[in-house]
């Protein structure tokens, strides 16, 4: 039953989009793990790093479009943490403020319209296809570049959130208080922190677009619950651990989602239906943990589990 | 050492819930003086501690800190040289991190900022965070990679002291911070306070509800009152006080302030 559901390319294409769309979710791992701030400016980044990724790989230019897009993404980021720690402006409310305003940017980046379509340009899967002849790279090059690029990034937020800076952007989500008394500005970690999450969010949009070879103006709408769902996954599987465990296991979260999204299409669920799906994994996601403990509870009060006890007395 | 020249702090000024939190507030601590201070619940011990390091400005007065004004200097900098304890051990360090990470934070204080943000924690520093944690004799020295949030109370209180203390601070200002502790922990952060206070001369403002400890612990012996301090008693005039002169203080001062609500008055008179 299960092979039937489930064969290799569709597992091959979940592990490709798993790791692209787990650059936004490692973004939501700084942001909102990390910094304990809810960031919903997701959506629009997403679509921001997309269009520029777009716009420049069409001029000609895949890599380059990759640091326009993380270019872009930090811009963003900028905005947002400009609006709550210069503005007062509430942490969820600068979100959506930042996404509802990107929605024009990004209609504008894209040249005023609302799809811009990148085939017949080289791209960085291009690029890599080039790389060997063999016949099983050519089904695997993309899962192989898409597997590189996040091994690299986590590699990298192993190293920054270890440096000083990094200590300080963690100790601010974790103790206002003791960030504070040891002389850090916290408005500074929160600026750097979301303009690094956004970075990633605009890292992912920028590799879609030349992963599927197009950008439309609505390519964003429900990242962020898509993420947040992967972002629960994963965490739920690594809690502990250095911050490259950790981010290697949002990752694996964010496979996890898109072979479960890859299975619930294999039961001929309409493409509509997808945005329901995804916010029924994240409730599942977030709920099983809670529920696990409540279920544990209730064994003891009820004593479904007793009969190991009767032994022990007996 | 620390000078406060008549500070005045008013909460929600206008609006019914108005509240003389400080009023013309004068203290001058010179360097190595060690003073407690009493008073009962809203004198304004902990809106003193807070107007020093900044968590709010003061609407009248100045604050120099070693000679430097820093009336509007705003809180972070301002912690760079002054080591604040409060009350709850959870507020002096980060849980999710390890106690070395959380050391590391501490020891920023000491570092050029703009040469260390991309900086790790060296073998030096580890080694220097051990010797450190050793001196608690808690055990703390070999459990460096565990999570914060895993020690007691008073294992995090006397580390967060540790981190305050570590990079020696202009002022020290303990806010009852052995009063969430069980008696033998209290004693011993206590001891360990008075330690390091006494090694390094730091200059040290301690708020305790124990008259004890109010009278015996450092030089010197503030009393305050709504906002006020009421009473300033050092040297011998301090010596020749006993912890029934101090209660009487405090009570005609409670009383006072009582005054003009009978319940509690009468309250106050049968006990």
């Amino acid at each position: 039953m299960l092979a039937s559901i489930f064969n290799a390319s569709v597992f091959i294409t979940a592990i490709e989009l798993g790791c692209i769309y787990g650059l936004v979710a490692l973004a939501l791992f700084i942001s909102f793990s990390l910094l304990n701030i809810a960031d919903l400016s997701t959506d629009g980044c997403f679509t921001l790093g997309c269009a520029v990724g777009a716009i420049v790989t069409t001029a000609g230019h895949p890599f380059l479009a990759i640091f326009a897009s993380i270019g872009a993404g930090v811009l963003s980021g900028l905005i947002t943490a400009f609006l709550q720690t210069k503005l007062g402006v509430q942490s969820i409310l600068a979100g959506i403020i930042v996404n509802t305003a990107l929605y024009t940017i990004n209609f504008f980046v894209m040249g005023n319209s609302s799809k811009v379509n990148v085939f017949g340009n080289n791209t960085i899967f291009g690029m890599a296809k080039n790389l060997s002849a063999s016949p099983v790279y050519k089904d695997l090059y993309k899962m192989v570049m898409a597997v590189v690029i996040v091994l690299i990034i986590c590699g990298l937020l192993h190293w920054f959130l270890n440096t000083t800076l990094g200590l300080s952007i963690r100790a601010t989500g974790d103790n206002a208080y003791m960030v504070k008394a040891s002389s850090i500005n916290p408005g500074f970690t929160i600026t750097v922190g979301l303009a690094v999450a956004s970075s990633l969010t605009a890292l992912a949009g920028s590799l879609m677009a030349q992963y599927q070879k197009s950008c439309d103006i609505n390519f964003g709408t429900g990242q962020v619950t898509i993420a947040l769902a992967s972002l629960m996954i994963g965490e739920s599987l690594i809690k502990k651990g250095s911050m490259f465990k950790r981010a290697i296991g949002v990752v694996i979260g964010s496979c996890l989602y898109r072979i479960i999204v890859a299975v619930a299409l294999r039961f001929n669920l309409p493409a509509e239906a997808l945005k329901l799906t995804s916010a029924i994994i994240v409730t599942i996601a977030i709920a099983a943990p809670y529920l696990k403990t409540k279920a544990a509870f209730y064994q003891r009060k009820y004593g479904i589990g007793a009969k190991g006890k009767e032994e022990e007395h007996a | 050492m620390l000078k406060l020249e008549h500070i005045s702090k008013t909460f929600y000024p206008g609006t019914v819930n108005e509240k003389v939190a400080l009023s013309d507030v004068s203290l001058h601590m010179a360097p190595g003086d060690f003073a407690t201070i009493v008073g009962s619940n809203g004198a304004g011990k902990s809106t003193l501690f807070n107007a020093i390091t900044g968590a709010f400005y003061v609407d009248e007065g100045r604050v120099y800190l070693d000679g430097k004004d820093i009336t509007f200097t705003k809180e972070h900098r301002r912690s760079q040289e002054i080591g604040h304890l409060f009350q709850d051990p959870l507020m002096g360090t980060a849980p999710h991190m390890s106690i070395e990470e959380n050391m590391a934070l501490a020891y920023l204080r000491a570092s050029n900022k703009h040469t260390a943000l991309f900086k790790r924690i060296t073998k030096e520093e580890k080694k220097l965070f051990r010797e450190h944690l050793s001196k608690l004799d808690m055990g703390l020295e070999d459990r460096m990679k565990h999570p914060v949030g895993l020690l007691s109370g008073g294992q995090r209180q006397a580390l967060t002291l540790l981190m305050a203390t570590m990079v020696t601070p202009k002022i020290l200002l303990l806010d009852e911070h052995t009063a969430a502790l069980d008696p033998g922990t209290a004693a011993k952060v206590l001891q360990l306070t008075k330690d390091i206070v006494k090694e390094r001369g730091i200059t040290c403002l301690m708020v305790t509800h124990n008259m004890h400890q109010a009278l015996e612990l450092g030089n010197r012996t503030l009393m305050m009152n709504a906002g006020k301090i009421v009473l300033d008693v050092s040297g011998s005039e301090r010596e020749g006080m006993t912890v029934d002169d101090l209660l009487n203080r405090f009570q005609m001062q409670a009383g006072e302030s009582l005054d003009n609500d009978r319940i509690l008055l009468s309250k106050y008179e049968k006990s």
